[in-house]
């Protein structure tokens, strides 16, 4: 579903941001990307939103191969993959319901649906009755868990998640993983970025370590069959 | 699930649009817009004063080269009134005849650029200035009528113009016992170019001031643009297209330029009701039929579109200059 072949990225001359990166993530699995604070990992996920071009290598996200992808097309990739922010980039203007009906408002949904899908993505995070509140008024947590709502409510069949539970409490940060488990039991491949250590080796899946723009595993901690608890 | 994302996932091009009938779509589509159009509408509406601001300056900018052409228009009405009485004098040679001058009526009736010939002879000349001018005694001491035969004559339709007159005034003076040939179409040839310097004046001014108002709502929708950026940022990131993002921008443009269109009509109205009596008066004074032209209905409705079109305009060059610089590329941190 997501795959990198000999990706590099450089900024500027000198920084290097990543160097002949190589993995292939399959469709459904749900895989951790990890490593030291400017290791790379945002710069990975950049790559497959197409925020940023490679400067050798190839990236292919559902089979098309972002490299040759014109810029017009870029939003209709993006659709496809839902995001989920550290910081959320919440709309402080609107109303929950209103920031997690943009991407649906976005690709021109009929305005009927939009209110059943807003509200089956606010279910699934538990948040249903709160659609008519300013993400403001809500914790740290739960405007997490609209953020996810967002990436969601299109059902995009790729997710990427970067830092989500940074500055969640450790209980709250299980929570929303095993949010993520759950999208990824019925199809949705999942790469998350995080430094979390202990909850990394806590949810038991592959994980992709980065090292200075180098990808230093890729294999499984342990078995990737068991799906988190 | 799993089938429709794998479906979706290998052709990611097509998004919603295999999933939606075409008839849907467009349903949406206009949906989209209205939505669109009037959340704008409503955002103005939420900062009265600053948007009133950017109207006034809109509508006077307007209002200023629409209201020179209305009198350039009004000008024109005068002078176009005027050549269509323009008549040809002439003077036959004191000692022509009679029935020569007769004849040079018929010879002249004939011609197809004359409309109309009068003759004036001599002793009816002689009574028509003795009853104007009060100089009874003195011309009394002449011995003989000092007043030839006089011919008015009225050009045809087609050959009233500057140019028409002219030819003509020749062809008569080239005629046997014609000895001064009148037309007084000096002041009018001066007024047809003051007015025609006037109306180039009044271009260049009218595109200076649009220039202008595209400038004043380019900033003013970039400002607003500054004001949006993390709805921009988010819009992108979820896949929203160039045009999505735009959308909003371009109908604040227009509807910034509703208004600014709406107060220059205003402007025009009242300066016209504050004007209309003295120029009456002035028209009087100079028994002319002058009056200001109006705007009228569809000069209105005009005026307003036009109005909006700047208003898009100008919210164009703002979103092509700073909309496009927005990407998220600096959302996700380090």
């Amino acid at each position: 579903m997501i795959e990198f072949r000999q990706v590099t990225k450089r900024y500027d001359s000198d920084h290097t941001a990543l160097a002949q990166v190589n993995f292939l993530i399959h469709r459904g699995e749900m895989v951790f990307l990890t490593g030291h604070s400017g290791a790379g990992k945002s710069t990975l996920l950049k790559l497959i939103m197409v925020m940023e071009r490679p400067t050798a290598g190839e990236v292919i996200v559902g089979g098309q191969r972002l490299n040759q992808l014109p810029r017009r097309q870029i939003p209709y990739l993006r659709r496809h993959i839902g995001v989920v922010f550290q910081n959320h980039q919440l709309l402080f203007d609107r109303t929950v319901f209103d920031n997690v009906a943009m991407p649906l408002e976005v690709m021109g949904v009929p305005h009927r649906d939009i209110g059943r899908r807003v509200r089956a993505a606010l279910d699934k995070v538990g948040l249903l009755r709160k659609e008519k509140m300013n993400p403001m008024q809500l914790s740290g947590g739960e405007q997490q868990r609209v953020g996810i709502a967002r990436a969601v409510v299109n059902k995009p069949p790729v997710l990427l998640a970067d830092e989500p539970t940074g500055n969640l409490d450790p209980e709250l940060s299980a929570d929303i993983m095993n949010l993520f488990a759950r999208f990824s039991q019925v199809g949705v491949t999942v790469l998350i970025a995080s430094h979390d250590i202990a909850l990394v080796k806590a949810m038991d899946r592959r994980v992709l370590t980065l090292d200075h723009g180098r990808l230093v595993t890729s294999a499984p901690v342990s078995s990737g069959a068991s799906h988190g608890r | 699930m799993g089938a429709d994302n794998r479906r979706r996932a290998e052709s990611p091009r097509g998004a919603g649009r295999q999933v939606m009938p075409w008839r849907e779509q467009v349903r949406s589509y206009l949906q989209h817009h209205r939505k669109v159009a009037t959340d704008s509408a409503r955002r103005l509406w939420r900062a009265p004063v600053s948007a009133l601001m950017t109207w006034t300056v809109m509508g006077v900018a307007l209002a200023l080269p629409v209201a020179l052409l209305l009198l350039l228009l009004s000008l024109q009405g005068v002078s176009s009134g005027w050549e269509s009485s323009a008549r040809i004098t002439a003077y036959l040679a004191l000692e022509t005849s009679e029935s020569a001058a007769r004849e040079l009526v018929a010879e002249l009736r004939a011609d197809s650029r004359v409309a109309e010939v009068d003759l004036i002879d001599r002793d009816q000349a002689l009574a028509e200035f003795r009853a104007s001018s009060g100089l009874t005694d003195a011309l009394d001491f002449l011995d003989e009528n000092p007043l030839p035969h006089t011919l008015l004559i009225t050009p045809e339709e087609r050959s009233r113009s500057a140019a028409g007159v002219q030819t003509l005034v020749t062809y008569v003076e080239g005629l046997p016992g014609v000895e001064r040939v009148q037309v007084d179409l000096g002041w009018l040839q001066r007024l047809n170019a003051i007015t025609e310097l006037l109306t180039r004046a009044t271009w260049a001014l009218a595109v200076l001031l649009g220039a202008a108002v595209v400038l004043v709502i380019g900033n003013t929708v970039r400002l607003a643009i500054e004001n949006r950026r993390d709805e921009i940022v988010v819009a992108k990131l979820v896949g929203g297209t160039d045009a999505f993002v735009r959308r909003p921008f371009l109908y604040t443009g227009a509807w910034y330029g509703l208004g600014g269109g709406l107060v220059a009509w205003v402007l025009l109205q009242v300066s016209l009701w504050w004007l209309g009596g003295p120029v009456e008066r002035l028209a009087g004074l100079y028994q002319s039929r002058f009056t200001l032209a109006g705007l009228g209905i569809d000069g209105g409705l005009a005026l307003i579109i036009m109005a909006m079109v700047l208003g898009w305009l100008g919210a164009w060059v703002a979103v092509k200059r700073h909309l496009d610089d927005i990407e998220p590329g600096d959302t996700a941190g380090g």
